[in-house]
Formats: C-alpha cells, sequence, structure tokens
C-alpha cells in the first residue's frame, strides 16, 4: 500500500505530479497497433496504458441476439491483472461489468447502429496499467478504434475527468487524487453535438463546485479531441503519401 | 429489460409530455404516490419495503462480524447487493446479477457510501481485525419503473430501521449481550431519476416512459443539497444544460421528500 500524502496541493497551487489544476497529463494516442483487429488504439494518460480493439460489424453470434432494426454493440472493460498495486482477479467484477455497460452506452449515441442491421460489434478495452480516470482514457481509445474499424459515426467520443481535491477542483484526476480526493466526475462527450454520453459521479460536491467541474471536463474534452482527430490524421494520411 | 409497447402508445406519450403533462396525470417533475413501511421483515436487523406507484421494492439488511478492508482499518463494511427477482417481470430471469442489477447496487452503494451516511467508523470492533459488515440486500417485488429510486429509498428506509446486538469484548472475542442500538446513522441520501423523453426531462418515469426514453439520469442528494453521486445510463445523451437543470429540480425534490419523510 502506497503512503498517505498530506497535502494533494502544494502552496503554489500545484498537484502532486506538478500539474496546475487544469491542466492534463500528457497523452500519446496510436491507432491501429492490433492486425487482427478490425480497428484499433492505444493510449497512455500519465501512467495509463490501455488497448482498445473492435471487431466487426459482423454477423451476430449467438444468432439470437441480433436486432432486426439495428446493430448491438457489445462492450467488455477489463483490467489486467498486473495493472494494479494489488493483484487483482483475472475474472471480471461488479465494477468492471458496470464500467462496461456505461462505456458501451456512452459510445452508443454515436454510431449510427441503424445502418447495420443484424449485425454486431464487439468493443475489447484492456487496461494493462491504471493511474486514475481509466474509464474516460479507454472510452477515447475505444472511439477512435471504433473510427479506426470504419464505423460510421456521428462523432468521435471522447472522456475526461474532474473532481474535488483539498478543496480545488482539478481535472484528469490521477490515481492518488481519486482515492484520496472528496469527488470524481468522469465525463463523456461527443464534442459536435455537444452531448454528454457519459455522466457519473461519487463524492461530495454543491451545485456550484459540480458545475465547475463538469465545465472543466468539457474544457478537457474538446483538447482530448483534437488529439484523437491528430492520431487518425497521422495513420490515414501517411497511407496517402505511399499512394502519391 | 424491454417489452413492448404499442407506437401508439409511444406517441401518445410523446405528444403529452410537449405538453407539460403525463399519461398517468402527473407533471413533469411529479413523483407517483410513495409508500414506506419499516420492519416488515422480523428476521433481518433491519426492513423495509417501498411502493413507488406500482414498482415494489423490499430491502434487507443483515449485520455480521468480518474484517475490514485493508485501506480502511478503521471503518465498518457496507455491502449492496441487488436482486432482480423473476417475479417481478417478465423481463428478469433467474441466475447470476447481470449488468442491470449490478448497476442498480452500485448505484445505491454509492449514494449511501458517498453521502456518508453511516457512521462506519462506530461500526469498527478491533481495528484492522474485526468490524461489523452490513449487508443490504435489494430484492424487486415488481417493476413499474424507476428501481433505482425506489431501491435508494428501501434502503435507506432499511438502514434506518437497523437495529445492532450489544456486544462486549471477553478476551478478544465479541461476546452478544442482551439488548439492541441502532445503526448509527448520519445522513440521508435521496435518489432522483429523470428520464429524457424527446428532449424533455422527466421526473420519476413509469416502466412505459422508461421504454421510449432516450436516456437516464440519476442523482444522489444528501441533507444538505450537495450532489454525491450521479449515474447517467441509456443510449442516448444529455446537453450540459440539460444536466444542470436536472441537477437543480433533483434539489428541490430531495429537500421535497426529506420534509414529507421527516428525515
Amino acid at each position: 500500500m502506497s503512503q498517505k500524502p498530506e497535502k494533494l496541493i502544494d502552496k503554489k497551487g500545484l498537484r502532486l505530479d506538478g500539474r496546475k489544476p487544469d491542466e492534463l497529463r500528457p497523452i500519446k494516442i496510436e491507432v491501429g497497433v492490433l492486425s487482427n483487429a478490425d480497428g484499433s488504439a492505444y493510449i497512455e494518460q500519465g501512467k495509463n496504458k490501455i488497448l482498445a480493439a473492435v471487431f466487426g460489424p459482423k454477423e451476430m453470434h449467438p444468432k439470437h441476439l441480433a436486432l432486426p432494426d439495428r446493430m448491438v454493440l457489445r462492450c467488455r472493460y477489463h483490467m489486467a491483472p498486473f495493472s494494479v498495486q494489488e493483484r487483482k482477479s483475472p475474472a471480471p467484477s461488479r465494477r468492471e461489468i458496470e464500467l462496461s455497460k456505461v462505456i458501451r452506452e456512452s459510445l452508443e449515441p454515436s454510431v449510427f447502429i441503424e445502418y447495420y442491421p443484424r449485425t454486431g460489434i464487439d468493443i475489447f478495452i484492456e487496461v494493462l496499467q491504471a493511474d486514475g480516470s481509466t474509464r474516460c482514457a479507454s472510452i477515447t481509445a475505444a472511439s477512435v478504434a471504433m473510427a479506426d474499424a470504419g464505423i460510421p459515426m456521428r462523432d468521435l467520443v471522447v472522456a475526461c475527468s474532474a473532481g474535488k481535491v483539498d478543496d480545488a477542483i482539478v481535472i484528469d484526476l490521477m490515481d492518488t487524487e481519486d482515492k484520496q480526493g472528496s469527488a470524481d466526475v468522469p465525463v463523456a462527450l461527443m464534442p459536435n453535438q455537444n452531448a454528454i454520453t457519459l455522466l457519473q459521479m461519487d463524492g461530495n460536491l454543491t451545485l456550484e463546485e459540480f458545475e465547475k467541474a463538469l465545465n472543466l471536463t468539457l474544457e478537457g474534452c474538446r483538447k482530448i479531441y483534437a488529439m484523437q482527430k491528430e492520431a487518425l490524421k497521422a495513420k490515414y494520411v501517411s497511407v496517402k503519401e505511399v499512394e502519391e | 429489460m424491454a417489452s413492448v409497447i404499442t407506437r401508439v402508445k409511444q406517441k401518445q406519450i410523446v405528444q403529452l409530455i410537449a405538453k407539460g403533462k403525463r399519461l398517468d396525470g402527473r407533471g413533469l417533475t411529479d413523483y407517483r404516490e410513495i409508500k414506506v413501511e419499516q420492519g416488515t421483515i422480523e428476521r433481518a436487523e433491519g426492513s423495509a419495503r417501498v411502493l413507488l406507484g406500482r414498482t415494489e421494492v423490499l430491502v434487507g439488511t443483515k449485520i455480521e462480524i468480518g474484517q475490514p478492508f485493508p485501506d480502511t482499518p478503521n471503518e465498518g463494511v457496507l455491502t449492496v447487493n441487488a436482486e432482480l427477482v423473476p417475479l417481478a417481470s417478465s423481463t428478469f430471469e433467474p441466475g447470476p446479477p447481470d449488468e442491470n442489477s449490478i448497476e442498480i447496487a452500485r448505484v445505491v452503494d454509492r449514494g449511501i457510501r458517498e453521502s456518508k451516511a453511516i457512521d462506519l467508523e462506530k461500526l469498527c470492533i478491533e481495528p484492522g481485525k474485526k468490524v461489523f459488515v452490513v449487508f443490504v440486500d435489494v430484492y424487486v417485488l415488481n417493476h413499474d419503473g424507476n428501481l433505482i429510486d425506489a431501491s435508494a429509498l428501501a434502503a435507506l428506509a432499511a438502514l434506518l430501521n437497523t437495529k445492532m446486538s450489544n456486544y462486549e469484548i471477553e478476551e478478544g472475542e465479541v461476546k452478544i449481550k442482551p439488548g439492541h442500538t441502532s445503526l448509527p446513522m448520519r445522513r440521508h441520501p435521496i435518489t432522483v431519476t429523470f428520464a429524457k423523453i424527446n428532449d424533455k426531462l422527466i421526473v420519476d418515469p413509469w416502466l412505459e416512459e422508461e421504454q421510449i426514453m432516450d436516456a437516464r439520469l440519476s442523482m444522489a442528494i444528501d441533507d444538505d443539497g450537495n450532489i454525491c453521486a450521479i449515474q447517467k445510463g441509456g443510449s442516448g445523451y444529455f446537453a450540459p444544460e440539460q444536466v444542470l437543470e436536472a441537477a437543480k429540480i433533483a434539489r428541490e425534490k430531495a429537500e421535497e421528500m426529506h420534509k414529507k419523510l421527516e428525515l
């Protein structure tokens, strides 16, 4: 078990890793990192290391789960046993089952599911190393992987968290801040539609604090959105150059 | 949790909501009639049955002695579980908890835990070794929509009704003494759930409204009007302004409920 730090924010208003309250951790997104998947992405956000893969659209299996008028999305969020301090059993925990559900529901509004009746897509998310706000980084990566798979979407979905630590509202919580802080608000957004597709909270916030946290996450989402697009361009623009 | 609802009725519900009305005569932010009955099950340490319209939820609590979590050695343990009992709806199937029941359990758990409703430190017997474990089992008996609010309210009522045996420690062993004490309760979180139908927010959706809603939003509010838990569900979305509007309504509704239930 790690030592509990006394203060999460120092006198200068900086956080444990030297960030300002509204500063994101360094983010790296790579597209098409797995050869067997139809689409894939890898994200590093701080010490988070997460892989997302998309298979489909393909025939639904088992068949009775297929829907006559639309595609079915399935999502599995899973943490590797070595991704956290104390080994996590590889069997899906209740937390992972809930997160799989909310992540699926955060991605579904972005997909034109009615274009692919009777089919399904599988989204697999593996958290290789966790460092707080993994559900947000997972959504960011999974949406890029879906774009890489060529699935028609209204917009990319991008996610970012905010929270309260030592009475300050800060963006993009890392593990210690999540555990020792007094609130965590993960949000997913489709920036072009201004549509919030995931919203959760735990902790204790006044209405004003909540509004501030929500606005911080929306700002963060827009910054990460630009990185998602850059990552996609980086893959597909280079393909174009080869053709010329 | 889908079953059939006719297009005609769908349209009717949507058109009424656009006019600020609902099929059962309620306003958009009205709850159905709420009935709370405590102490229904004598064998349980605490219990409560909540009727929210025709939605019926029974919660029983049990207290056992167990080990604390290593990161909170001085605190008792709270465990919430939810069962969507097959007799409550033709869409519920027997078997291990599915994602819907896990979600209900975790949302109820978050409301109680994050509002610090139970003074868990008072449930510590021997730091790091022995604590009381509070089991909250949510039993959905009839599903007519908004299981989250009904379950959260029933869980709170059952906890308020919970009696613990008195005890003393003799040579490191816990000995039960005659008499009972109430569970140390500090806060009373109220969960308020919204459905978004055709871009309008409605409070306490019943089954048919849930079947046609785009998305769902639940907020747990504590005695001070602060937000302690939020969960968005369903495959739709909310605009940021809608979320803030919901938070304001949730605060009003929770205040009303605190007064009405004399919490």
